[in-house]
């Protein structure tokens, strides 16, 4: 029943060496279904050298995020727009 | 708040942890104090991802939950030796006291309980999913809302955190083999654990979940079906 998928709290680390803000409080909208949630709740996919974060609700992919020597690749497409509260 | 800001721009700085300390939990888990210096602090419940170099430059990094709430310039991981891992088996087994590693952190806002955040609090762990909890559980004060933890664990022989769980407050869950004494029949969690020792929907907690993959969609689904708001059911999955 399970296929041993990581949550969007693993993004942390690796986003916080592209994003100044934690990232995954931030309210990600799908842009396949329009489903809001936090980053935290994607389900994440992937080893520590990349990551594949897809919807909870529809399954797209919302994010993908790889490191390689020659650089990092973050492809964000599957996300139509990403709202960072100003919480405390 | 100017800590906040301050853990904000010092989130995604490297730092050196040097190991100060190490308590074994069980046979394969053990919990590692380190001093990190630059440590801006943490909210219970966040991780930091540890990184280990080796002589030939080829790195591995993985995520720890901090075991421990915010003590300064001090941290500690509880980590569990996953067979045939590449960074874990050195974690609990080899390194020694005024060894090095790498820390990226503290990581995630998510996940968290902040002491000023309203409202009770229900934590459900399994396995060394316990320890970001046990951080949550320790952060609390006395003026702090209610709390209950319900700990899910395979035998006696398993229980992390040994001799700090002795409270009204906190249930542990055997699945397989339960100590002398202890009148539930070992089983996984379910529907009548929650009733009987989580906290009732109607109280509103924020419950935090947080084992095994499957451990954590079948608690958050009972959860749900129990009329608990999915927007206050938080989960951390390790995978497996």
């Amino acid at each position: 029943m399970t296929d041993g998928h990581l949550d969007g709290n693993a993004l942390a680390g690796p986003l916080s060496t592209v994003f100044t803000a934690e990232v995954t409080t931030a309210v990600a909208a799908c842009a396949g279904c329009g489903r809001s949630g936090p980053l935290a709740a994607a389900r994440v996919y992937g080893a520590p050298m990349g990551y594949v974060a897809r919807c909870p609700g529809c399954d797209q992919v919302l994010l993908r995020y790889a490191e390689a020597p020659a650089g990092t690749t973050l492809d964000m497409r599957g996300i139509a727009t990403l709202r960072l509260t100003t919480a405390d | 708040m100017a800590g906040t800001a301050l853990r904000r721009r010092l989130g995604h700085r490297r730092l050196t942890a040097r190991l100060v300390e190490t308590r074994d939990e069980t046979a394969t888990a053990r919990t590692l104090r380190f001093a990190v210096p630059g440590w801006p602090g943490h909210l219970a419940g966040q991780h930091a991802d540890v990184r280990l170099t080796a002589e030939d430059g080829y790195t591995a990094q993985r995520s720890y939950s901090l075991s421990a709430p915010a003590d300064g310039e001090f941290v500690e991981l509880t980590v569990q030796l996953v067979p045939d891992g590449e960074v874990s088996p050195y974690l609990v087994r080899d390194i020694e006291v005024g060894d090095e590693v790498e820390l990226l952190g503290p990581l995630g806002g998510w996940f968290v309980w902040r002491p000023e955040q309203p409202g009770p609090v229900l934590l459900i762990g399994g396995g060394s999913g316990i320890a970001p909890l046990r951080a949550m559980l320790r952060a609390r004060s006395a003026a702090s809302p209610p709390f209950r933890l319900l700990y899910s664990v395979r035998t006696p022989s398993d229980v992390y955190f040994a001799g700090e769980l002795d409270s009204p407050d906190v249930t542990l869950l055997y699945t397989r083999e339960a100590p002398d004494g202890v009148e539930r029949t070992p089983h996984r969690i379910d529907a009548a654990d929650l009733t009987a020792y989580g906290l009732p929907a109607a109280e509103e907690p924020t419950c935090y979940v947080c084992g095994p993959t499957s451990f954590v969609e079948t608690v958050t689904g009972l959860l749900i079906d129990a009329g608990h708001d999915p927007a206050r059911v938080r989960a951390e999955r390790f995978g497996g």
